[in-house]
């Protein structure tokens, strides 16, 4: 069986991560299998986990009220679920459901938060890489918001 | 007797020839496909190169820049995918079978295919962006054995709006070939991909040195795809874009087209983006 660390370290996510950050974050990690159509968490819950997806796909939904839910992104293998675990006040703003199998790293965020407070270089360079991903995210949904095929 | 791009001989570039529709039909809500043959020699063939356009003329009402999208190979007839969005696309919209329209061309740069044999390809297509790119995928898929990996990626505004969906999974099933669809939105029905084209680019490994990408869709959408593909380290000469402009005569004697020092009519509409670099970030170009 391939070792957490293994699999956590071959994840893009965590590519090229310092070894010794890499075994402080291994103890905050643990494996995590969500059946199809099974929620990983809702919107206004506490945040207390994120996922680094291994396989599946993850849909993101927002309740648009008398919209019904709203689909607005699908992350997949490689990709992080979840970045509300490292701003206060730590709750979801959307609801993630499995869309098939998933298979991911469940990371405790309140383990990790307390592991990058008592080492500032790691968690500066956790936050380089979540900005990293946050900056991705904007850019993706401001074209979304652009509507490029919209009918004219 | 002159010579276009492709080679083929014209008789006279500006003349419409008289062509019969011989089936229309919906894509979409706002998309569809008019299958043209000779008006009166069903047998005489089209050529032309995946990649290229052909001017449509309504009569009495005007002419519209179309890319071509069927198969080169099968020349019996022609397949054009129109999105109605203007006054000459809607009264094309509303033709029958057996009636009588003008076509000039083809006209315009292919995409580079045979020059790109031996090579991975990664095709990103947004929108009505996947007509022009169907011939070259037909020509991949046709001489799949000339060509490394293949990856077409394809984003839609909704489910709805997906083009030749059967046709996907036909070459998702038949071939070897990795297609990708996203949508920009959906409800809780849809089951797959949610969020920009260019999100389908995590999902693929691409060698940087391997691959040339062809592109085409909404020209912001095209900007964003090259950017992305850059940074998975592929270089300007082996990304291609597809560029649509106000083309009149198609033949580039009346400038209405003119983008920078080319021409997307008689130069493009297919470029190869280190050609285009430095004209594609200006405004109203």
């Amino acid at each position: 069986m391939e070792d957490l660390s293994e699999i956590l370290k071959n994840h893009p996510f965590m590519k090229d991560l310092d070894e010794n950050y890499l075994m402080q974050i291994t103890g905050c990690a643990s494996n995590v299998v969500y059946k199809e159509d099974e929620i990983i968490f809702r919107e206004g819950d506490k945040a207390e986990k994120f996922y680094l997806i291994r396989t599946g796909k993850v849909a993101l939904e927002i309740n648009g009220r008398d919209k019904g839910n709203l689909r607005i992104l699908t992350i997949g293998p490689g990709q992080i679920l979840g970045w509300s675990w490292i701003v206060s006040p730590f709750k979801w703003h959307f609801e993630a459901h499995a869309l098939e199998e998933v298979r991911a790293i469940a990371l405790d965020g309140e383990c990790l938060r307390n592991k990058c407070e008592d080492d500032p270089k790691m968690g500066y360079e956790m936050l380089k890489r979540f900005a990293h991903i946050l900056e991705q995210r904007l850019q993706s949904t401001r074209m979304q918001l652009l509507d490029v095929y919209k009918r004219v | 007797m002159t010579e276009n791009k492709s080679g083929f001989q014209q008789v006279d570039p500006m003349t419409p020839e008289a062509v019969k529709v011989k089936k229309i039909f919906w894509e979409t809500e706002d998309v569809f496909t008019l299958e043209l043959a000779h008006e009166n020699d069903e047998k005489r063939e089209f050529n032309y190169k995946p990649g290229q356009f052909n001017m449509l003329y309504a009569f009495g009402v005007g002419e519209a820049a179309i890319s071509i999208s069927s198969d080169s190979s099968k020349k019996s007839s022609l397949l054009h995918t129109i999105h109605k969005v203007g006054y000459v696309t809607n009264v094309l919209s509303k033709l029958k079978k057996g009636d009588i329209i003008g076509l000039r061309g083809p006209f315009g740069s292919a995409w580079p295919l045979e020059q790109n044999k031996g090579k991975d390809i990664c095709i990103i297509a947004g929108g009505i962006g996947l007509a022009p790119l169907r011939p070259a995928i037909y020509h991949i898929l046709k001489h799949r054995k000339h060509y490394g990996k293949v990856v077409i990626l394809y984003g839609v505004r909704t489910p709805r709006d997906i083009l030749y969906p059967v046709e996907l999974e036909l070459w998702r099933k038949k071939y070897d070939v990795e297609i990708e669809v996203t949508v920009d939105r959906s409800d809780s029905t849809w089951r797959g991909h949610v969020g920009v084209v260019t999100t389908l680019l995590n999902y693929v490994e691409l060698n940087p040195e391997k691959t040339r990408a062809m592109v085409c869709g909404p020209e912001i959408m095209m900007k964003f795809a090259v950017d992305e593909l850059k940074k998975t380290g592929l270089d300007e000469k082996g990304i291609y874009v597809s560029l649509e402009r106000n083309m009149k005569c198609a033949l580039g004697f009346c400038g209405h087209c003119q983008y920078g020092p080319s021409f997307v009519c008689k130069d493009g509409p297919v470029f190869s983006f280190s050609n285009v670099t430095d004209i594609f970030e200006i405004k109203e170009l």
